[in-house]
């Protein structure tokens, strides 16, 4: 049972916008700061290019844990693109806590392109939590777990 | 086949007997709604609630269930096909109304070709059908031939004064009696006549109980097809699918593929032809307007289906969709102004 | 008195029609309707049964010929100004006849879940309007109170509340499309491009996922008409996952009312620099 549970490692999702945390995520490779190979990153134009859907079916395909990064308040490529997505978030997050889902399993950071060193640091610390979490069982398509693999 | 009797005080004894056997579905009040589900000893059964939300053809057509799915690897694709429903049950405290949409569906689904998973869930099921002690005015069971008191299913039941009456009608019914007997003491028909003879009196009272459905045949479709009254009627319609989905009878269904990322699960759902996306395909020209498309749901009700099934309509006036309809509108008032004012 | 005014306004070609409500097969089964003439307009009633928000109608109708007329009550011209302010509703093509309103009520006789709420007696638009005394009568609640308890609830406890009520979701739509905020052409879960159309809720993620999503679409729109809940044949209460938003709205963005003025800039169409970070969420839940 111990063993198990040590194997099993969370997905992760990360939604970066292309001008700040896509390229902080890149610093970080550049570098040869580590961040754990269960993070995903999709990229987006935006923070504000990301639906609450898009959060809700990253869940849907199996993902424990969901991270949106983007450029820090005020510095957004496209001016305020971010302010939106941060009402946009607190709004969405505060729902599923409200169906009882666990608040831990979704976050926003601001990562800088400049800030290669605080992305490793963010992703470590969401990895770590969400693992510490355990499985995502309350917000997945069945469909998607099982039958077909 | 004798009628028996049992203590309505001892009926849990009965559902465990059953429930020892096969699975039982009842009305069970969950979360303030009453619906078909499975019972098992502690769940709210509610056999005095005269309509769950929604009918009894969950059981036999629920409203989604897989049929194929493909897996692939690389480059190959396995089929794997959805095995038929093993599962033995038993649906008890089915209103006379709906016990008669089996038939209905029957006739879409046992129809060459075979709808097997339909036909397999229908084997492995047995109805327990019960008269209604109450109607309501909602119901309009009696235009359409149905008698309220004396349901039709494997076994019928009738709950009286305390007991609960019990009388099997088919070879399916006779065996799940024999198997729960022991129960039950003999009684004479004659005990429940009164009470049979007093639904009966109700009924005949209800407010939609005399429909004239005389003009609706198959020689007037276009007449009724061109009727004026459908932009009125249809008017306010919002063109959601609650009257289809808590209907006993409609039996729409769509399929579609759902990508799960490692393969396809191909599943069919039920469909509604309120919507605007009924049997859209790739040539783009369904229904457009919502005339047409409500059009379609009593036309097909009250015309196009008695056409191809000997006169059967395929409502069987249980009553939910006009207590449902978020607008209230209904296929009452839809026959009204059709020309089927009250005899 | 409404019929009066109404048969005068069709008379003197001021109005093509009135949208209002028609008498049905008991007292309670009133239907929304269209009335072209004085004939048609004698099936016309307003009553304790005129639950049903009209002002969804008016988009359709402003595509029609002619002005038309509708019978609005007070909370239904948050939703008439909601319209307005997203340009659904050409103005010039409805006259608004605010109606006094003192609680309606649902079939069973019940005052609607709605009105035990009341926002007021206030028409927030309007061309003319009849009512009286009585109508101005405004019963002290308290709308939070229901989503309060929930919030206290513990994850678990929240969870299994919610997996209860929405699993009784056939997915018939009413909710939405009854919805005066819902005025979509074509709505995501419809357009099988969108990767989440279905017609069905076949895995209990769909259940959850419709009900966020058709909140959250309205979120910082939804006047709180309560017609979601009004038309739930399985009796979800939806409402409460709509008032969630409006009081997290209200108190981390200040107070708004959607529909209470049509220039405004809805709150998630809006920021301050200063907005509290998501990890409020969090923190405020003290998992």
């Amino acid at each position: 049972m111990q063993m198990t549970q040590k194997e099993w490692k969370p997905k992760i999702v990360a939604f970066c916008c292309n001008w700040c945390s896509y390229a902080g995520a890149d610093l970080a490779g550049s570098s040869r700061l580590s961040y754990p190979a269960e993070v995903k990153i999709i990229r987006v134009p935006c923070s504000c290019r990301v639906n609450p859907l898009f959060i809700l079916r990253a869940f849907q395909r199996g993902a424990d844990g969901v991270i949106l990064c983007g450029c820090h308040p005020g510095d957004c490529h496209y001016s305020t693109g971010n302010y939106y997505a941060r009402r946009r978030m607190t709004m969405l997050f505060s729902m599923l806590s409200f169906l009882g889902i666990e608040p831990k399993r979704t976050r926003v950071e601001w990562v800088s392109a400049a800030e290669g060193a605080k992305f490793s640091a963010v992703m470590n610390d969401f990895v770590k939590t969400i693992t510490d979490l355990g499985e995502n069982v309350k917000l997945g398509d069945l469909r998607c777990k099982e039958s077909l693999k | 086949m004798m009628m028996l009797k049992l203590s309505m005080e001892r009926v849990g004894e009965l559902f465990s007997a059953i429930a020892n056997q096969q699975a039982l579905y009842l009305p069970i009040e969950s979360a303030d709604q009453v619906n078909f589900e499975k019972w098992s000893e502690g769940r709210k059964v509610r056999l005095d609630v005269l309509k769950t939300v929604k009918s009894g053809k969950d059981l036999f057509f629920p409203q989604s269930e897989n049929l194929v799915a493909f897996k692939m690897e690389g480059k190959s694709i396995e089929i794997i096909q959805q095995e038929l429903s093993q599962e033995k049950f038993v649906l008890m405290g089915v209103r006379p109304c709906d016990a008669k949409s089996f038939e209905i569906l029957d006739k879409v689904f046992l129809a060459e070709p075979q709808d097997s998973y339909y036909a397999a869930r229908r084997a492995n099921g047995t109805v327990i059908a019960m008269a209604c002690g109450n109607p309501e005015e909602t119901c309009f069971c009696k235009n359409f031939g149905i008698d309220a008191a004396d349901p039709v299913g494997d076994v019928a039941i009738w709950i009286h004064e305390g007991n609960l009456y019990w009388k099997s009608q088919t070879e399916k019914g006779e065996a799940l009696t024999q198997s729960v007997k022991s129960l039950f003491s003999e009684a004479q028909e004659a005990e429940i006549d009164a009470f049979k003879a007093g639904i009966r009196e109700k009924i005949e009272q209800l407010p939609f109980s005399h429909l004239d459905l005389s003009s609706f045949t198959p020689d007037q479709l276009n007449e009724k097809f061109n009727s004026p009254q459908w932009k009125k009627l249809s008017q306010s319609c919002l063109g959601c699918g609650s009257c289809t989905f808590v209907c006993p009878t409609c039996q729409c269904y769509d399929i579609r593929d759902y990508d799960t990322g490692h393969g396809i699960q191909r599943y069919r759902c039920w469909d509604s032809c309120m919507y605007s996306d009924f049997t859209m395909m790739a040539h783009g020209t369904n229904r457009p307007t919502q005339l047409e498309r409500f059009r379609q749901r009593f036309m097909h009700k009250l015309i196009y289906f008695p056409s191809n099934n000997d006169g059967m309509y395929s409502c069987v006036g249980c009553g939910r969709c006009v207590a449902k309809c978020p607008i209230h509108m209904n296929i009452v008032k839809v026959i009204k102004a059709l020309g089927g004012e009250s005899k | 008195m409404i019929k009066e005014k109404a048969a005068q306004l069709l008379r003197e070609g001021k109005v093509a029609r009135v949208l209002g409500w028609e008498a049905g097969e008991f007292a309670y089964d009133l239907t929304p309707a269209y009335f072209e003439t004085e004939e048609e307009l004698k099936n016309l009633v307003y009553n304790e049964y005129s639950g049903a928000n009209l002002s969804k109608y008016l988009i359709a109708a402003s595509k029609m010929e002619g002005v038309t007329l509708a019978l609005l009550k007070p909370c239904d011209t948050l939703s008439f100004n909601q319209l307005l302010n997203e340009h659904r509703i050409n103005r010039e093509k409805v006259y608004v006849l605010g109606v006094g309103c003192k609680g309606m009520k649902d079939q069973n006789g019940e005052l609607l879940l709605k009105c035990k709420c009341c926002k007021g007696k206030e028409f927030k638009a309007f061309d003319e309007v009849i009512d009286d005394e009585e109508c101005r009568n405004v019963p002290e609640s308290d709308r939070f109170e229901e989503v309060r308890r929930i919030e206290a609830m513990s994850a678990e406890e929240r969870f299994a509340f919610w997996r209860n009520e929405l699993s009784k979701c056939i997915r018939c739509n009413a909710c939405r499309n009854v919805c005066p905020a819902c005025s979509c052409i074509k709505c995501v879960f419809d357009n099988p491009k969108s990767g989440v159309a279905a017609k069905a809720n076949t895995d209990d993620f769909e259940e959850n996922m419709f009900h966020i999503i058709r909140a959250y679409h309205v979120a910082g729109r939804c006047t709180d008409c309560g017609e979601c809940s009004r038309v739930c044949p399985q009796g979800i209460p939806l409402h409460l996952l709509n008032r969630k938003f409006i009081k997290d709205i209200n108190e981390l963005y200040g107070e708004y009312q959607a529909g209470e003025d049509p220039e405004a800039r809805g709150p998630l169409t809006n920021y301050t620099q200063g907005d509290a970070e998501p990890s409020v969420v969090r923190e405020r839940s003290g998992e």
